[in-house]
């Protein structure tokens, strides 16, 4: 009876086009707009990192003024970074499963074809441990090791178009190119990756792509990179040297660290405890005891990575929705008065009230569907448009197949739920009403 | 087979009250082809659709083929409907955008029939009307007569025990309206009982019995043989 029904939308359809063309395109419409700004939404709320998500931590410690606090709105607020000296020392430690430190930097690159210039290129300053927290994926090589992050070893890793760029994309593993006068090492070439968020590090902007390259975090001290992040400091401080801006309470070193079970995690944040207990022996963290880990999510939101104005324009699109639903509902109520002799018929031929309701709604499920396709497309063309105007990442603004298929889910349910009221009115109608008249 | 016993039908509005049937009583044997006459208004209509159980009536019983059919739920009304009357209508009521084969299906798909089976009954139905090789024609490129011959192929395929035809020659001229009424008599010679209303009297000199209305009511019977007046 669906196949039967289904044949009969598409001929309903046929009989009216301007009347069906004007629901798809309500429908499409609403759908299209509303599916832009939910992608945006569905997109920046996602979990990046779905199977580590709850494993992975960022650390905040208040090392902060003591006269006042990080954000004077949100008083309760460790700032978001540490200091190199804390960070070197957590790294010391070594108390979670797997930690890193990192910070963005940028660094000139003297290309190995000489007829090329010298370009400057964003890189992340990380531990090598880096790269299996967040299951970075390798096309060719892999990270550096423990060994190499001790040793300052001077590696890279390259993303697949930095290696593009240097070496034509070919397995670049082993080969060397200058950057701050120093030769270094290709170790490895990432496969595409972009997780968005890019949850490691909101803090530099969450919709921002992943750097260039990364090199090991030891090597900060020895090259004297400098971040090219945020960096914030409460203290006048007379610095004359890298080491001194090093030993500085300058926050500037974003700091993960995963552990495994909810015991782990209580036993770091003791960890990070005992630590500012022993830092306030000596004179530091004058701020009473605020240490905090976050886990991926919960970073998110203390980020505020998904703005109320993107909430906003969500609640805004479903109600454009609602009225183009409410102008479909019109639609179809025209279009079923148009039916009332054949449905009269079909009554009088033995088709139960049920019969005749579930047809009307196959008909406006097919229109909905119809309607699910054209807003695919006008949505696929708004995230397009918000790429170009505001310069954002392919995962920020690309449909995938949960909202493909949400999209034709949405419009086949709302317009199948439009086509409740129109569908019962028709099946209302008696079936003597229109056999004498035809 | 169609026993009426004391119906009425009442049409109301805010201001008007009319009576369709009163004390309508009337049977039908097995096999009969009745023919039901009568002026404008005289209730043809309402006895056939409520014959049809097309629509419901105030008081009363009505026994179709041995059941008491007076109380159905509008769901049992469509089965009985679907499966034990076939309907043929002054203007024919084909759908226009379905081919012959489509229409005269259209019953079948509500009795969840195989899709075999209903293609036997549609072919076969279309040629014992004579219109097998047009199946797939829509309605728009046959005559009225053609058309009329659709609709009881649409009637026939679901082997109807009973056939209701409301001024089934209304809409054609006479030669076509003698063409459908010899198609009738035979379908009546293979046992199916037949009413049809019409105010044609020379088409209901045809059927066995004439039933003739007045007022919502019988008002006169009269037998093809005998032509006996019992009012």
């Amino acid at each position: 009876m669906f196949r039967y029904n289904v044949k009969l939308a598409l001929k309903s359809m046929r009989r009216n086009v301007i009347l069906t063309a004007l629901m798809i395109a309500a429908i499409g419409v609403g759908i299209g707009i509303s599916m832009t700004t939910m992608t945006v939404y569905y997109m920046m709320n996602g979990d990046p990192i779905p199977a580590k998500s709850d494993v992975l931590f960022a650390i905040t410690m208040d090392s902060w003024s003591p006269l006042r606090p990080f954000n004077d709105d949100k008083p309760d607020r460790a700032p978001h970074q540490l200091t190199f000296h804390d960070a070197e020392r957590l790294l010391a430690f070594g108390e979670g499963k797997r930690q890193t430190a990192m910070f963005e930097s940028s660094l000139i690159i003297e290309p190995v074809n000489e007829d090329e210039l010298p370009f400057e290129a964003g890189a992340r300053v990380a531990s090598a441990d880096f790269f299996s927290m967040f299951n970075v994926p390798f096309i060719y090589g892999s990270g550096w090791d423990q060994s190499a992050d001790a040793a300052a070893e001077p590696v890279v890793v390259l993303t697949k178009q930095l290696n593009e760029r240097l070496f034509g994309g070919k397995d670049s593993v082993g080969e060397r190119l200058i950057m701050q006068g120093t030769y270094f090492q290709v170790a490895g070439v990432v496969d595409t990756w972009e997780p968005t968020p890019r949850f490691y590090d909101p803090i530099n902007g969450a919709f921002q792509e992943i750097n260039e390259m990364f090199i090991p975090y030891s090597l900060t001290l020895a090259l004297e990179l400098q971040s090219a992040g945020s960096d914030w400091g409460w203290k006048s401080e007379d610095i004359t040297s890298f080491e001194q801006w090093l030993n500085s309470e300058s926050s500037w070193v974003q700091y993960f660290v995963e552990l495994e079970s909810p015991r782990d995690r209580d036993a770091y944040v003791a960890h990070l405890d005992a630590y500012v207990g022993e830092q306030k022996r000596l004179g530091r963290f004058e701020r009473p005891m605020n240490n905090n880990i976050f886990d991926v999510m919960e970073w998110m939101e203390y980020h505020e990575v998904v703005a109320n104005d993107s909430k906003v324009l969500v609640g805004l699109s479903f109600l454009f929705l609602t009225v183009c639903l409410l102008s479909t509902i019109a639609l179809l109520l025209t279009k079923f008065v148009g039916k009332t002799s054949e449905t009269s018929l079909r009554r009088a031929l033995g088709a139960s009230r049920k019969v005749i309701f579930n047809q009307q709604l196959v008909e406006v499920a097919v229109i909905g569907c119809a309607g699910g396709l054209i807003g695919l497309l006008l949505a696929a063309a708004g995230l397009k448009g918000i790429k170009v105007l505001y310069e954002a990442p392919d995962g920020l603004v690309s449909l995938d197949w949960v909202m493909i298929m949400t999209a034709i889910g949405l419009a086949v349910v709302s317009s199948m739920i439009a086509g409740l009221y129109p569908a019962w009115r028709v099946c209302k109608i008696p079936p003597a009403a229109q056999l004498k008249t035809q | 087979m169609l026993q009426m016993t004391g119906v009425k039908k009442t049409y109301r509005t805010e201001l008007v009250e009319t009576y369709a049937l009163r004390d309508m009583t009337v049977s039908v044997n097995d096999g009969e082809f009745v023919a039901v006459t009568g002026s404008s208004g005289s209730g043809k209509t309402t006895f056939l659709n409520i014959a049809g159980l097309l629509e419901s009536f105030e008081h009363g019983t009505y026994q179709l083929d041995g059941e008491d059919v007076s109380r159905l739920s509008d769901d049992e009304r469509s089965t009985y409907r679907n499966r034990k009357i076939g309907f043929i209508f002054q203007s024919f009521n084909l759908i226009p955008d379905l081919n012959l084969f489509e229409n005269v299906d259209v019953p079948l798909r509500y009795r969840r029939l195989s899709k075999g089976d209903r293609k036997q009954r549609i072919e076969h139905a279309l040629e014992t009307v004579g219109l097998a090789s047009r199946m797939k024609h829509v309605p728009a490129q046959l005559s009225g007569g053609q058309q009329q011959r659709v609709a009881i192929a649409r009637a026939l395929a679901g082997n109807p025990k009973i056939l209701l035809a409301d001024e089934p020659t209304g809409n054609l001229d006479s030669t076509m309206a003698h063409q459908v009424l010899d198609l009738l008599e035979e379908i009546h010679a293979d046992g199916t009982t037949i009413i049809m209303v019409t105010h044609d009297q020379d088409l209901a000199k045809r059927a066995e019995r004439n039933i003739h209305l007045l007022d919502g009511r019988v008002a006169a019977e009269e037998v093809a043989d005998q032509r006996s007046v019992a009012a």
